[in-house]
């Protein structure tokens, strides 16, 4: 099991509604999770009915918590009423955007409320079959949902006639092996059915033709954890955690250069620099704060002085860049950005599916060809060249991958080129020689 | 052979699914924790099972970095590299794997007990620099956090504990 206590430092200016049970004694027991309002959402789920489910859903704000940040009651709505296939509903916990781990803790400390949130969606979209794909590094919390999983088929939450609303719902966990292009719903699918998990063309969405063809539903670990709460306060309280157009709260995973690094679950808006200085505690060492990726490796990163942002979806796409998957990654005057960048593109060449060209030969060339900048073989031409290929990756594959490689490379080249033209300069990387120390 | 717990643990898995070649990655998972690795003995087994041709089970190993066809230490210890823990000294912990094992990335000590592999992120990201070894999960690493580590796995394996 993980450092637990690395991620929890907890702060003051916390909002605890997904996060609550953390910390409690036996908190992944059905027992504890009773005690603390557990299930009550569900019974509340079967009196509204599936439609009113879905529009109290849709009227909270809840929007995707894996990244793309679509409203979650509208993605519901989407599923067709008339149709005789069967229905599914799979929880996406392939958590594995770099800099993202707040699914991780949501599972091992209370995974009865995402097997609430998953039976809920279940039920409003009519589906009586549900998966949670856990990423195979994940092993032991495959350990904990399938014992959670097991304790509620022993109460009666899940299987048949569950609650006695006629209702039948099951659940099974599902794992992967390694694969980041998995975390992308359709390849998510392809993966769930046994094949290599390459991205289907869209349309049609999964809403409509998922898994097995069927209609299905992939929602975020995060999202589903929401789910119930939203049911128990009302939608309309829940919503006004948060923005106007971003309902509630969001995990938010401080990492890098930062004092005390952890996952928070702060209101959605929140203030990034605030985020930065009030909650992680600033940048350690007395050092200055150069840059900040605020939602997953994939999101353009901030110069410092553009951090002063409400952190909900439209304010961080109005500086362009994107909330993204929550994980915040800061760092300090000594980081090198061409170094950053090299490792970002060097992860994405890794995990290209291979099966859009753009992108498999795409990755691969920035991953060279900053290499070698940075091994001070670069050229003039080299950041110009690196612009040109992640503009022809952008926009140009099946899946988001190539826009996670494409949107970093561009922005990191046009917000920090004066540091690649002091490589150019030196014949050398500038910062190697300063020692990276952590405090 | 494989062992009756894991027939019983793949029948399991199986009655998951609707389309049974849906548990393929499952069994493999499954199956490579029991055995070490990835035997064509457990390929053939597997495709038995789901009903499909071995090379569709081979053709989905080849997709996943997890899944080793090859046996590897006893302890594989996965170092996270990437951007997060890059920022906290990943590649020194790597660097220093590297030293104390005399080993190389994807290589294995001779004894057969460390394997090392340069990993991408294992969200660990706010207990960075980490890494797995296996599945267990080592955080905020340091130097000596890590030697002392290496030093407790070969006296666990002296004591004839399981990995």
């Amino acid at each position: 099991m993980g450092d637990y206590e690395s991620y929890m430092k907890g702060s003051p200016l916390e909002v605890k509604v997904i996060t609550k049970r953390f910390g409690l004694a036996n908190s992944t027991s059905i027992d504890v999770y009773l005690e603390t309002d557990g299930y009550q959402a569900l019974a509340k789920a079967f009196e509204m009915g599936p439609a009113a489910v879905i529009s109290e859903v849709k009227n909270s704000g809840l929007r995707g918590r894996g990244g793309a940040g679509f409203n979650t009651g509208m993605k519901w709505s989407f599923v067709p009423k008339d149709t005789s296939k069967p229905k599914y509903i799979v929880c996406n916990a392939d958590e594995s955007e770099p800099g993202t781990c707040k699914d991780r803790p949501l599972m091992e400390s209370d995974p009865h409320q995402l097997i609430e949130g998953i039976i809920i969606a279940g039920f409003a979209i009519g589906a009586r079959q549900g998966y949670i794909y856990i990423r195979g590094e994940y092993r032991y919390l495959l350990d904990i949902l399938d014992r959670a999983i097991a304790e509620a088929y022993g109460r009666g939450y899940l299987g048949r006639n569950i609650l006695n609303s006629g209702f039948d719902f099951e659940l099974a966990t599902h794992t992967g092996a390694g694969a980041y292009e998995c975390g992308e719903e359709t390849a998510l699918l392809n993966s769930l059915e046994g094949l290599r998990g390459y991205p289907r063309v869209k349309p049609p969405f999964p809403a409509v033709v998922g898994l097995y063809g069927c209609p299905t539903i992939v929602n975020n670990v995060e999202t589903l954890c929401n789910v119930p709460a939203i049911l128990r306060m009302g939608a309309e309280a829940y919503a006004r955690l948060g923005t106007p157009k971003n309902g509630g709260t969001r995990l938010f995973c401080l990492s890098g250069h930062i004092r005390r690094p952890g996952v928070y679950e702060l209101p959605m808006g929140f203030n990034l620099k605030r985020m930065i200085e009030e909650v992680g505690g600033g940048v350690p060492g007395g050092k200055a704060l150069k840059a900040v990726i605020p939602g997953g490796s994939s999101c353009p990163v901030l110069a410092a002085s553009e951090v002063d942002v409400a952190m909900d979806f439209e304010s961080v796409a109005r500086i362009g860049s994107m909330l993204g998957s929550g994980g915040v990654i800061i760092m300090d005057e000594d980081t090198c950005m061409v170094k950053a960048l090299l490792r970002i593109e060097k992860f994405y060449a890794h995990e290209s599916c291979g099966w859009c060209i753009p992108c498999r030969e795409g990755t691969a060339w920035l991953k060279n060809l900053l290499q070698r900048f940075h091994d001070g073989g670069g050229t003039e031409q080299d950041p110009d060249t690196a612009l040109d290929v992640s503009f022809n990756i952008l926009g140009k594959t099946l899946c988001p991958l190539g826009d996670a490689a494409a949107l970093p490379g561009i922005s990191f080249i046009q917000k920090f080129r004066h540091e690649f033209e002091e490589h150019l300069k030196l014949g050398a990387c500038p910062f190697e020689r300063r020692a990276v120390a952590v405090t | 052979m494989l062992s009756e717990a894991l027939k019983a643990k793949f029948d399991q898995v199986i009655a998951r699914y609707p389309v049974k070649r849906s548990a393929i990655v499952p069994l493999l998972l499954f199956g490579q924790d029991e055995i070490g690795y990835i035997s064509d003995e457990l390929v053939e087994e597997i495709a038995r099972r789901v009903e499909v041709r071995p090379i569709e089970v081979i053709e989905d190993i080849s997709y996943y970095s997890m899944l080793h066809r090859q046996p590897i230490g006893k302890y594989n210890l996965q170092v996270c590299t990437n951007i997060s823990c890059l920022l906290r000294g990943g590649e020194e912990i790597l660097e220093h794997c590297r030293r104390r094992l005399g080993i190389d990335p994807k290589g294995t000590t001779p004894d057969g007990l460390f394997s090392l592999e340069e990993v991408e992120c294992l969200g660990a990201c706010c207990g960075a620099p980490a890494m797995q070894v296996n599945y267990e999960f080592y955080e905020n690493l340091t130097p000596e956090k890590v030697d002392r580590l290496i030093e407790e796995l070969r006296i666990r394996t002296a004591n004839g504990h399981p990995r």
